[in-house]
């Protein structure tokens, strides 16, 4: 289950909808809004996505963790809009019969997601100035 | 006419989420770019590390644009 939403993420049906009885272990992970950036102090992220190529992205990853663990369920949920301080912006959760696949295989997922996927944050920081996240240099000076 | 979506700063700077670009079939991704900083300047400094897709994958310099795919251009990602 892959989904994009503008509501809050109920991370324990999308830990119940991975469980079955094929698995002895399930990894869950959650991303959270968190206050302190390099010493910068956030207030809320605000989070835009493109929806229908991040979908296609999203099962590209879920495919090429299955080529690489014996995964038995996956669910993705991302959180788009407006998400305060501590809120859940991203939660993976997978399934697999043994430990050591299911936590390779979930870190896979949120490292992977966070290269590849078409989804971007604004940091609002607590000076009131707003900006975007742009990993990797001086884009991300603020606006 | 190429129509791009922007998202994020790309949007942002140009003050817009979709922009009209003069297209004929056979132009690369590399136009694209240079198309975009000549008639939306304020994209110019995005532009060395602007991404751009191409029907939902993301396409490199020399890929071919047709004026009918669904093109998309955007800074590095920052989600999770």
């Amino acid at each position: 289950m892959i989904t994009l939403t503008h509501d809050p993420i109920d991370y324990h049906a999308l830990t119940e909808s991975v469980r079955s009885n094929h698995s002895g272990a399930v990894v869950l992970f959650l991303g959270t809004v968190r206050e302190l950036t390099g010493g910068r102090r956030t207030v809320a992220l605000d989070y835009e996505g493109y929806p229908q190529m991040a979908e296609v992205k999203l099962a590209e990853l879920e495919a090429s963790a299955r080529s690489r663990w014996p995964i038995d369920r996956v669910g993705i949920v991302h959180r788009l809009g407006h998400l305060e301080l501590g809120e859940i912006s991203v939660a993976v959760a997978v399934s697999c019969p043994h430990r050591q696949q299911a936590f390779e295989a979930g870190k896979f997922l949120i490292d992977e997601l966070k290269v590849s996927v078409p989804i971007w944050k604004k940091e609002n920081w607590d000076d009131g100035s707003t900006e975007w996240v742009h990993p990797g240099g001086e884009m991300s000076k603020p606006d | 006419m190429l129509s791009v979506k922007l998202f994020a700063k790309a949007r942002d700077l140009a003050g817009s989420s979709v922009v009209q670009i003069p297209w004929s079939d056979g132009e690369t991704v590399a136009r694209l770019k240079q198309q975009l900083s000549e008639l939306h300047p304020a994209l110019v400094p995005l532009i060395p590390r602007l991404l751009v897709a191409v029907n939902n994958d993301y396409a490199a310099d020399a890929a071919i644009i047709r004026s009918t795919d669904e093109v998309a251009c955007f800074p590095p990602v920052s989600g999770g």
